[in-house]
Order: structure tokens, then C-alpha cells, then sequence
């Protein structure tokens, strides 16, 4: 098992120790997780990559609190996770927001401690990053998927949290849209230095993004390897650095590089 | 849409009143082929209903018979919603309630007739206990299922939040099951309606349903039975237009399909 300490050496933000799931359905039992072992680095961006349901999205939810593993603990900040927490917001694949209220409800969803005030200001903050101007009392009926998908960033950030899990959140929009996004959300990232998690299938997603790729396994999952991209943003997509992580990792999953 | 497929303004509504129409003629030669002295023309109901119209009674009829169903639907409504909203958040809860529901539910409103007439006697309160009785079943059932139906992504943004469970049920579980329990209400809301007149033919004297058997038994009144049935569906359907207009308030909007 390599070591995965932050690449840069920071305090670290997640520990996960030993965590093995194993899921019981009709008396039979699936081994869904094995020995996962990662630590995660304050402000560090880091991509769970494997193959479709491979088991990263519940390792995912493990971390959010959402679920309790069978083995093993997941520690943020020192803490054992026992349950979800505000100060780990995940945003989901699709449909996370809720249809009920407009824009500004969306983001100000988390914010019902704060004066009235205190969260107006906060929810014109991040209707502005995400670019959502003009659309505060749209519902989300009314939203692009592209859109969708920002409000519920926003409504993530909003709460101030100290990291964000997510979940294939561009997976359900087109390929243009997608690129669009992930220039956003590193955008984002950089003015807010959270520590994100970032579930995805996609490679090319990943090696665009990560500051290390988490490589996974098929079922069970396991950690395959972890590849530090050590590629300044904004990354050029044909530099032979970015095309020889790439590969390299295409061919980690064994998947011949043509179609 | 296919354009093809969309009818012009114009026939929406041309198309139902020549159907309409057709309706009434069809009526209006039956009556005079058979040559029956009984049932009555769309004329005679027509003057039938003129008639009604200038009597007092008529509008007392029609207030009695519509706070009768704003009180029964009402109760159901303040009760039944709660209790399906609990019932469904609660998965044990349900499956101790719910053979009990599952069997008093099929039974006819009407077969509580005599139950409520021992208990009540005569009177306003058989009638809105009847309403009550046939609208509390969909309304509870329409809440469970709108419950059980919130989508998991939504209960773990609300958790991921950090709402206590309380929190959780009002401002994540009943907006998002909200668009079932106006569908559950609305279904409610007809069967009231086609109770209370049942209600009002055995259990009080005023109201339409009353109107109705009273008609007949006075005289053989049969224009104004038919007046009588024709103002009943009329309001009916008020009543249903009005409470489909609540779907289209926006925060319940996306749960409807709507063609605009």
C-alpha cells in the first residue's frame, strides 16, 4: 500500500483508517469496500476515480456521515464521523436541490441561524460566484441542469463549510456544459480554498482537476494507486505532462487508448 | 409538441359545447319521441331552474350544503394530514395503523349512513360526520404515500444541514411531498361533494341533496330534480377548478405537469 500523505504537507483534513463495507441484501452478502486507507490534506482537491459502481460514492458517503462502515473509522479534523455535519456539505449527481424554493431559499436553506441581514449578504455573495444574477426568485424548474447543478454549489458554500464532498455533480449534464463547470469549479475552489472530495468515472475529469488522483478498483474497491498531477491550473490539455498522467492512468484501469 | 397534436384555441372551446349541444338536442328529442309525461325537456328544466332561482330556498340550499363540506372536509383535512404526514415519516407507526386503514377505507361513505344517524340522529352532524368519514381515508393515504415518496437525495441534503428531525419533516419531507397531498385533497374534495348530497337525502332537510328528494317526493317535481342535479354538477366542478388553481402556486408548480 503506497503512503498517501498530502503532497503538500499541510494539516490534514481526513483521515480514513482501514474502512471496509459490506452491504447485506436477501441474506447475501457484498463486499463493496476493502482496506481503504487515504488521508486528505486541508485545501487539497482530491478525485475518487474507478469505474461505475465501484463502490466510491458509498466510500463518499461514508465520509459525509451518511453511512457507518462496517470496519474501520473516518476521522475529519481529529473527530470520528458519526453522522452528516454542516462543516461537510456533499452535493449530489442531480436533482440535490429542492424544486420547492427559488434560488435565494436554495442557498439561504442552511443559513436559518443567521439574522436576516447577515444572510441576505451571504446569499447575494454566492448567487454572484455562481453566476446566478437575475435568476434570485427563479425556481429551479426554471434552471438549466448546468444551473441546477451551480445553485446547488452555492447552497454548499453558502453554509461555510470546511469541505465538500461531490458525487459525480456534472455527470448528468452535456460535455460542453461539463467543461464549463469544471473551470468553475476550480475557480471556485481557488477563492475559497476548501478541501473537496470529488467522485467521478471520468479521467479526463479527474486529471484536469485533482491535485492527486485516487485510482479505485472494480468491486470491491480497493485503492489501486494515487497519482499526483503536478500540473499548475490553468492546465493545458495537450502538454505532454498532462497526456502522460493521463495515459498512465488509462492504463492503471486497463483500458487500451483507442476507440 | 407536435403542432398537429395541439388543438387551436378556437376548438378547445368550440368542440366541447358542440358536444355539449349535441347532448341537449339528443335529450330534447328523446323526451319528445318517447312522448313521456315524467321526465322533463332541457326547457322545462331550464324554466325549472329560473324557478328555483327566484325562491329563497335555493341559495340556503346551496350555503348548506357547501358549509356542510367545508366543516367535514375541513375536520378531514386538519386531521388527516398530520396523521399521514406522522404515519408516513414513521414506517413502524404505519404498519401497525394500517390494516386498520386498509379495511375501513373501502367502505362506502353511504354505509355509515345508519352508524351515524344511531350516534348522531337527524342532523347537521350525521351529515358532516359522513362527509368527514369519506374524505379523512384518501387524505391520509395520499399523505403516506407522498411521504414515503420524497426522494432520499432530498432527506440527506435536509440531514447534511443539520436539521433535527422535526425541522426535517417541516421544511424538507411536507414541501416535497405537498404536490401529492393537493392531488390526495382534490380526490377528497370530490368525494365530499358527491357525499353530501347522498348525506342530505336521508339525513337533514335542506341542502341539495335534499333539494333533490324533496322534489321528487313533493309532486313529482321532476324539473326541478333534474334543475337540482344539473346545479350540483355545476358546483362541482367549481369546487374542483378551485382547488386545481391552488396547483399552480410556485412552490407546488413543479410536481404538476403543466402544458404552457
Amino acid at each position: 500500500m503506497e503512503s498517501s500523505v498530502a503532497a503538500s504537507a499541510t494539516r490534514i483534513a481526513v483521515q480514513v483508517e482501514d474502512v471496509g463495507m459490506i452491504f447485506t441484501r436477501d441474506g447475501k452478502q457484498t463486499l463493496v469496500l476493502d482496506n481503504i486507507n487515504l488521508e486528505v490534506g486541508e485545501g487539497e482537491f482530491v478525485c475518487l476515480l474507478g469505474p461505475s459502481g465501484c463502490g466510491k460514492s458509498t466510500l463518499l458517503n461514508i465520509m459525509a456521515g451518511f453511512l457507518s462502515p462496517t470496519s474501520g473509522t473516518v476521522r475529519v479534523g481529529g473527530e470520528v464521523v458519526q453522522g452528516p455535519d454542516p462543516r461537510r456539505i456533499v452535493v449530489f449527481q442531480e436533482r440535490g436541490v429542492f424544486p420547492w424554493l427559488t434560488v435565494e431559499e436554495n442557498i439561504g436553506f442552511g443559513l436559518a441561524a443567521l439574522d436576516r441581514k447577515e444572510r441576505q449578504h451571504r446569499i447575494n455573495h454566492y448567487v454572484g460566484m455562481v453566476g446566478l444574477k437575475g435568476f434570485e426568485n427563479s425556481y429551479p424548474s426554471d434552471l438549466s441542469g448546468g444551473m441546477k447543478q451551480r445553485l446547488e454549489v452555492a447552497r454548499a458554500l453558502a453554509v461555510n463549510p470546511d469541505m465538500l464532498l461531490l458525487d459525480e455533480p456534472f455527470g448528468a449534464l452535456d460535455s460542453i456544459t461539463r467543461l464549463t463547470m469544471r473551470r468553475e469549479l476550480l475557480r471556485i475552489w481557488e477563492a475559497e480554498r476548501k478541501t473537496i472530495l470529488f467522485v467521478t468515472h471520468d479521467i479526463d475529469e479527474a486529471v484536469q482537476l485533482a491535485d492527486r488522483v485516487v485510482v479505485m478498483s472494480a468491486r470491491p474497491a480497493t485503492i489501486q494507486q494515487i497519482v499526483t498531477i503536478d500540473i499548475p491550473h490553468p492546465r493545458d490539455l495537450s502538454s505532454p505532462r498532462y497526456l502522460e498522467l493521463r495515459d498512465g492512468i488509462f492504463q492503471q484501469i486497463g483500458l487500451a487508448h483507442h476507440v | 409538441m407536435n403542432s398537429l397534436a395541439t388543438p387551436a384555441r378556437w376548438e378547445r372551446i368550440v368542440l366541447p359545447l358542440l358536444v355539449l349541444l349535441a347532448c341537449l338536442a339528443l335529450w330534447y328529442f328523446s323526451v319528445r319521441w318517447t312522448k313521456t309525461r315524467v321526465f322533463p325537456s332541457p326547457f322545462e328544466v331550464g324554466k325549472g331552474i329560473k324557478e328555483l332561482m327566484h325562491k329563497q330556498v335555493l341559495w340556503g340550499d346551496i350555503i348548506d350544503s357547501l358549509r356542510r363540506v367545508a366543516i367535514g372536509f375541513g375536520t378531514a383535512a386538519i386531521l388527516g394530514v398530520p396523521l399521514g404526514l406522522i404515519l408516513g415519516w414513521y414506517p413502524a407507526a404505519n404498519q401497525v395503523v394500517n390494516p386498520l386503514l386498509q379495511i375501513l377505507r373501502p367502505i362506502s361513505p353511504l354505509a355509515w349512513i345508519p352508524v351515524t344517524i344511531l350516534l348522531f340522529g337527524i342532523g347537521d352532524h350525521a351529515a358532516t360526520s359522513l362527509i368527514f368519514l369519506g374524505a379523512f381515508f384518501p387524505i391520509v393515504v395520499a399523505c403516506i404515500d407522498g411521504v414515503s415518496n420524497v426522494p432520499a437525495v432530498y432527506r440527506r441534503a435536509g440531514r447534511n444541514f443539520g436539521l433535527t428531525p422535526v425541522q426535517l419533516l417541516l421544511r424538507v419531507v411536507f414541501p416535497a411531498a405537498l404536490p401529492q397531498i393537493i392531488v390526495g385533497l382534490r380526490i377528497a374534495l370530490g368525494i365530499a361533494w358527491l357525499v353530501v348530497v347522498a348525506a342530505e337525502m336521508v339525513a337533514v332537510d335542506s341542502g341539495l341533496g335534499y333539494l333533490v328528494i324533496d322534489s321528487r317526493n313533493s309532486g313529482k317535481r321532476y324539473d326541478l330534480v333534474v334543475a337540482a342535479m344539473l346545479l350540483i354538477g355545476i358546483i362541482g366542478l367549481c369546487l374542483d377548478l378551485f382547488i386545481r388553481s391552488v396547483e399552480h402556486f410556485k412552490s407546488v408548480r413543479w410536481g404538476f405537469r403543466h402544458d404552457s
